[in-house]
């Protein structure tokens, strides 16, 4: 007599949900999400345009025009899918490698050009932007997320608060913790874990002997998901459903995309050969999301080489454009500073104000 | 008028801005069915529905991440550490985040969340749970550190913490909370955030306490009395920001000045006072301004708490020391 085992093949629960394959053909029917033509098409265009950003960006980084960027290549299905599935209503609450849905949310892509520099400029969402600017220390964002969905359950919103991390954030002590009082409270919430494999060199299986991480939301008595995260309509499709679900009470959800940063973890330094062979390089870029959304759209007629040609170009343009406005944009000064961090300046506060007036008058 | 003690005070002070602001939530360990473990929130919950006062799970990283979230959907969160000793597991919701939401937000995203918390010696806690740690959170811009040392200032000051929209550290000393009753109007009023008060007029030397260390130090200066020694006490009230005009105005005109507190010696509230006022009133001084605390050590077991605390007695020896220099 052996006590019941609770672990083996728990993993089976939590298949890799997929609807298109990396030949670009579905595989799911019956999960195809109700897009038009044209939402379809929009996709596209987003996550083109995305990778076009990040080529830019990680160029501008290594010309010093930029500051701190971590690259966002292969998560495009990950980040512009879910961020599809929302409405203008529904709050994000980012990652550092997040800034794409930000920009899709309503922020300027000149003011993410300023997160990157440091400007406080770049974390000052426009009004009606339901967002926060990039959380730095990992999984902070994920217990905020849970007050966020519980403040939209106690106003009655028809909305919902989506947070994202990595698969190293699902280590942090505030990962399950945040995840928990969701659960307790019924937040409206959404978590996603890109899990790109990688916590900068540390790899997935030395994080947990936990053989997926969506398996974590059982814990905390939540639904889990584990979705194809190269595949743009199965992040989309699972992230719709996450949403419904919140909004109707039934909980949050813990969603897991399995996908691959191309890049470094930032461009401050870190060099993936270090931890990374390039065969795995090779055998994620097979699975790459654009590549198997453009097969998708264009065995429909819905795509062509013109038609991305001339949206990269236009891509290019906008950037080039939004770099010039973030360059025209008055150095942040200390006087800023110290002038937006209360209410009220308090009393030591004022005198130290009068200093750097004076300093920076000069 | 009724006679309150400080936790009645307390309670008065959240029930009052429960009824004034929709908005305001009370939450915490033990907070809502329980009432709290010192009773900080009885009755509320059955007064405001289990909607806006509510326990949480036992996870203080969480209950800060939760008021974060909150105040973003426009709450105003009055979360409770159930001992402030807790603090370092919901160090960075506190100082990592809701200090500097303001700021990294561009200053669009305020965070008026008042913790409130129990903390301070002499009550035979276990570890961990009587730690002065104001100095902590002192050290962090962004915060306002307020701490009450009687029922009126507390209930006023608690008012106007709910009521600012910049995060506010709330820090209840446990001696105080049922030590003694004092007169507190029942209707609402509201005491100055970053204001001292001058507790005991004098004019030989200043006291400058916090907490229950102004009742120690107003002890001291009432056998200082007897020596002929007439010692004048200023109660911070608020720690971060300090107050330090009334500071200055007390020490020009006693030319002496004694630093009390119950934390450790070493940084701490008292050393950025000893600093200011040797850098705007050293001509004044007759006297090095000298420190009343506690040693350098961690908070001691309850065996030998009496003895690592400071109080009256080592004050009074301290004042004589300034006043023989």
């Amino acid at each position: 007599m052996t006590l019941k085992r609770t672990l083996e093949n728990i993993e089976n629960q939590f298949e890799t949900f997929q609807i298109l394959n990396e030949e670009g053909e579905i595989v799911n029917e019956d999960f195809m999400p109700d897009l038009s033509d044209e939402d379809l098409k929009e996709i596209m265009r987003r996550m083109v345009y995305t990778r076009i950003l990040d080529q830019r960006s990680i160029a501008l980084n290594r010309q010093g025009r930029l500051g701190f960027y971590a690259p966002t290549a292969g998560q495009e299905a990950s980040q512009l899918g879910s961020q599809f599935a929302l409405e203008k209503a529904d709050f994000i609450l980012p990652g550092y490698r997040d800034v794409p849905q930000l920009i899709w949310h309503g922020l300027p892509l000149y003011q993410a050009f300023l997160f990157s520099r440091g400007h406080y400029k770049g974390n000052q969402m426009p009004e009606g932007v339901n967002a926060v600017s990039p959380q730095i220390i990992i999984g902070a964002q994920i217990t905020q997320t849970a007050g966020v969905g519980l403040g939209y359950k106690k106003r009655g919103e028809n909305a919902v608060a989506i947070t994202y991390t990595g698969d190293g954030g699902a280590s942090q002590g505030d990962f399950y913790e945040g995840i928990n009082f969701a659960g307790a409270f019924g937040a409206q919430a959404i978590f996603v874990v890109q899990n790109n494999r990688f916590a900068i060199s540390v790899p997935v299986e030395k994080q947990s002997a936990a053989q997926t991480i969506a398996q974590k939301a059982v814990a905390a008595g939540i639904e889990g998901i584990q979705v194809d995260g190269m595949d743009v309509l199965a992040v989309y499709a699972a992230t719709k459903d996450a949403r419904e679900r919140a909004v109707n009470g039934e909980g949050p959800t813990l969603i897991e995309t399995l996908t691959y940063r191309y890049g470094p973890h930032t461009m401050a330094g870190d060099d993936p050969t270090r931890y990374r062979t390039e065969d795995e390089d090779n055998e994620w870029e097979k699975k790459d999301p654009i590549v198997r959304f453009r097969k998708f759209l264009e065995a429909k007629g819905l795509w062509s080489e013109e038609e991305e040609n001339e949206l990269i170009e236009k891509t290019k343009e906008e950037i080039k454009a939004a770099v010039k406005e973030a360059d025209n944009t008055p150095k942040q000064s200390v006087t800023d500073l110290i002038g937006i961090m209360h209410e009220e300046l308090p009393s030591n506060l004022k005198e130290q104000l009068e200093e750097y007036k004076e300093k920076e008058s000069k | 008028m009724a006679q309150m003690t400080m936790i009645q005070a307390i309670t008065d002070a959240m029930r009052t801005e429960l009824k004034n602001d929709e908005n305001v939530l009370v939450f915490g360990e033990d907070v809502g069915q329980n009432g709290g473990v010192f009773r900080a929130t009885e009755g509320l919950q059955k007064e405001f529905g289990e909607d806006r006062v509510f326990d949480t799970p036992l996870a203080e990283s969480g209950i800060g991440g939760m008021s974060i979230g909150l105040a973003l959907t426009g709450f105003r969160p009055v979360p409770e550490i159930q001992f402030f000793g807790f603090v370092y597991e919901v160090m960075d919701a506190i100082s990592g985040q809701m200090a500097r939401y303001r700021y990294r937000s561009g200053g669009t995203r305020p965070m008026p969340i008042t913790v409130r918390s129990p903390f301070g010696g002499g009550v035979h806690t276990p570890e961990l749970h009587a730690d002065s740690l104001e100095g902590l959170m002192a050290q962090q811009p962004g915060l306002r550190v307020v701490i009450p040392s009687n029922p009126y200032d507390a209930k006023g000051l608690l008012i106007s913490s709910i009521r600012n929209n910049d995060p506010v550290i709330f820090l209840e000393h446990m001696k105080l909370y049922r030590s003694f009753r004092e007169e507190v109007p029942e209707e609402e009023y509201t005491v100055d955030l970053d204001k001292a008060a001058v507790k005991r007029e004098g004019t030989d030397v200043t006291l400058v306490a916090y907490g229950a260390m102004v009742h120690s130090s107003l002890k001291a200066a009432e056998e200082l009395e007897k020596d002929g020694i007439s010692a004048e006490v200023i109660d911070l009230r608020t720690v971060s920001p300090v107050d330090y005009e009334t500071i200055l105005e007390s020490v020009k005109k006693t030319n002496r000045a004694v630093v009390v507190q119950e934390a450790q010696k070493q940084a701490g509230i008292a050393a950025s006072v000893v600093s200011e006022i040797q850098e705007k009133a050293i001509l004044h001084l007759e006297a090095p301004v000298l420190r009343v605390a506690a040693p350098d050590t961690v908070y001691a077991f309850t065996q030998a708490e009496e003895v690592w605390l400071p109080n009256h007695n080592t004050i009074v020896e301290k004042v004589n020391d300034v006043m023989n220099f």
